[in-house]
């Protein structure tokens, strides 16, 4: 494989609570390849969208990163003044956020927002950002016509390809998306997830997905790190997290869909709630809602431990040398 | 059948649109019947736009219908529809963090549902009625659940308490509108489970209202997919999931990924297209501009409800009868 473009190593996120400090992320290592896709997927309040947001540098009070390093290209972006941040936004990482409804500024038309986007990152002419503008927007299968167009007049897909559309305008190593298909019905999320895939081929960028319905990128993503209480609990490639999931919450997760398919069967799901991030309990942070609970997992917090391509945290997959 | 709870006829609702001087009218639901009988999940199934909400809100006298009629345990729902019909019908909505009081105690609401709507239920009674609601839908301890705010319940827990506070006034039929697609997947199950459970032990009927193929055949003994406010199949679930007729149906049906299975290839897939919106529509099949198997005659026709089997129907020309 080659160099990483993207090395997450040991990252902390805390969230400044009136009861003490939250651990949102909490120790994540992460590699992404040039033009690989990993997903990451978890319940809500596992980490995973404050994951982004800390790759992206994008973290306002009351978070903050309080250790390890996000290396993009061999730059500690951690590290970076915001005016050398604003160097890298957008023409080296962009981000696509999870509601276009939201992210898209309803007063201004969509050709305006691009040119927005090209006025700040580069020092284009007007004409070279039309003609990108229309590019991109052909890229995503929108019609040109629509530069002209206000949000409102977009169907909700068109709105998050527009949103895409605008993600790539300088051509980026790294998209980071943020959910970006929960607004969308299943046709529609389709269609959104499939023209990513051709683009990212096309273009060779990497993605960093973040999403709380795995079936979404089912076939799509490369790679799948399940995250859980601001950890990684299981990294693997797609096929064979879910083919073969080891974690036990990742077992869950798979146990939780409803199928269109087969006999139709009873389905149980997970049990109970994620543990609360201020003072988290000790040993395993899934323990009080596993089924396979043992007495080593309320004491001792397992590790995550790699063999092959798999990683996963959990002491009945890697049991303690002493036990 | 005796044991019809709901039989709604014709039933259609129209928004007006644009300028104030305008007489653009949107044809949210268009001549829509259906019924539900009693002990019975009936799933809506459609994408955003489908008409599957105002189907709710008409029912739950929050739109009145345009035209068409709604008959309830025998009883037609008018305008001024009581407030004892309606608490035989309440709502479980789709925002378990906006449809409950912040300020007041989980309690508080379900005591007041059942001062207004059980007059059965003496008020020193309350109380203990309150508690066994909450833990018919699997909270517990409920004399502890009672007491607490709603921000100290997560997404599934609110939801849970949504269905408690619908089963308060003793209803023969729930409305849920979306009530899992905000939860995450690990729990979405749990709240299904709890519908499952209300039919299974308690009789009561739901219209289960999702988007979601796949939850709906988990639960549901009947589903209607709508199309752009008209009904485009109808039929027992395993009837529909195993045989959908209808092309749009069968569109459904490929696009919800499944992990269990490699990708469905659609034939010319490009862009898939969304729904339209209906304004002042003329004849013709809505879904004609999307489908692979149109026909001159879907442009110009409105296509009728064809008998596939007794219980199963479909809205296509293509669909013939057996």
């Amino acid at each position: 494989m080659s160099e990483p473009i993207l090395q997450v190593r040991d990252l902390k996120v805390d969230y400044m609570t009136a009861s003490g400090p939250a651990q949102a992320v909490n120790g994540v290592s992460l590699d992404l390849a040039q033009g690989e896709f990993l997903a990451i997927v978890g319940e809500s309040g596992c980490g995973k969208s404050t994951l982004l947001f800390a790759i992206a540098q994008l973290l306002t009070y009351p978070a903050s990163i309080v250790g390890g390093s996000v290396i993009f290209k061999g730059v500690d972006l951690t590290s970076l003044t915001p005016e050398e941040l604003r160097r890298h936004r957008w023409r080296d990482i962009s981000v696509v956020m999870q509601s276009a409804m939201n992210a898209l500024n309803p007063t201004l038309t969509i050709g305006a927002q691009l040119a927005d986007a090209c006025r700040a990152h580069t020092d284009w002419s007007d004409k070279k950002i039309t003609q990108r503008s229309a590019e991109v927007l052909a890229m995503v299968s929108i019609d040109v016509v629509h530069l002209k167009s206000y949000p409102f007049q977009l169907s909700g897909g068109m709105r998050q390809r527009a949103m895409i559309a605008m993600a790539l305008l300088l051509e980026p190593k790294l998209v980071i998306m943020d959910e970006p298909t929960s607004a969308l019905d299943v046709v529609a999320q389709r269609s959104l997830m499939r023209q990513v895939e051709t683009l990212r081929h096309e273009l060779g960028f990497s993605v960093l997905f973040v999403t709380h319905d795995m079936s979404v990128v089912s076939h799509f993503s490369d790679r799948l790190a399940v995250m859980y209480a601001g950890e990684v609990v299981e990294l693997d490639t797609t096929r064979e997290v879910f083919d073969r999931p080891q974690h036990p919450y990742s077992q869950g997760l798979m146990d939780a869909f409803p199928s269109l398919l087969g006999e139709p069967r009873a389905l149980t799901g997970i049990a109970g709630t994620p543990p609360t991030l201020v003072n988290p309990p000790a040993g395993c942070l899934f323990a009080p809602r596993c089924s396979f609970a043992m007495d080593v997992c309320r004491t001792t917090k397992p590790e995550l431990i790699t063999k092959g391509t798999r990683a996963v945290r959990c002491h009945l997959v890697n049991p303690l040398k002493s036990a | 059948m005796s044991d019809v709870v709901l039989k709604v006829e014709n039933l259609s609702r129209y928004f007006r649109v644009g300028g104030f001087r305008s007489r653009g009218q949107l044809h949210a639901l268009d001549e829509v019947s259906f019924e539900v009988a009693s002990g019975e999940i009936v799933a809506l199934v459609g994408e955003s736009g489908s008409g599957k909400s105002t189907i709710a809100r008409v029912l739950a006298g929050l739109y009145r219908p345009s035209q068409g009629s709604i008959v309830f345990e025998d009883e037609t729902i008018s305008k001024q529809s009581s407030r004892a019909v309606r608490g035989r019908m309440p709502m479980v909505f789709q925002d378990p963090f906006g449809s409950i009081n912040p300020v007041l105690r989980v309690g508080h609401n379900l005591l007041r549902t059942l001062k207004l709507h059980r007059p059965d239920v003496a008020k020193s009674a309350r109380h203990g009625e309150a508690v066994a609601l909450v833990e018919r839908v699997g909270l517990s301890p409920g004399v502890d659940v009672l007491r607490r705010y709603p921000h100290e319940l997560s997404g599934g827990q609110r939801q849970r308490l949504g269905f408690a506070q619908a089963l308060a006034s003793n209803p023969s039929l729930i409305l849920a509108d979306e009530p899992v697609s905000m939860l995450d997947v690990s729990i979405r199950v749990g709240l299904l489970n709890v519908m499952k459970g209300l039919r299974d032990r308690e009789g009561v009927s739901l219209l289960y209202i999702t988007h979601d193929l796949a939850s709906a055949r988990y639960v549901a003994n009947r589903m209607i997919v709508l199309y752009a406010g008209r009904i485009a199949e109808e039929g027992l679930t395993e009837e529909v999931i195993n045989a959908p007729q209808h092309p749009y149906t069968q569109l459904l049906m490929a696009t919800a990924p499944d992990p269990r299975l490699p990708l469905a290839e659609i034939e010319g897939e490009k862009d898939l297209g969304e729904p339209p919106k209906v304004i002042d529509p003329g004849p013709g099949c809505r879904f004609a501009p999307r489908c692979p198997l149109v026909m001159d005659v879907c442009w110009a026709n409105t296509p009728p409800m064809v008998q596939v089997s007794l219980t199963h129907r479909a809205a296509c020309f293509a669909v013939k009868a057996p």
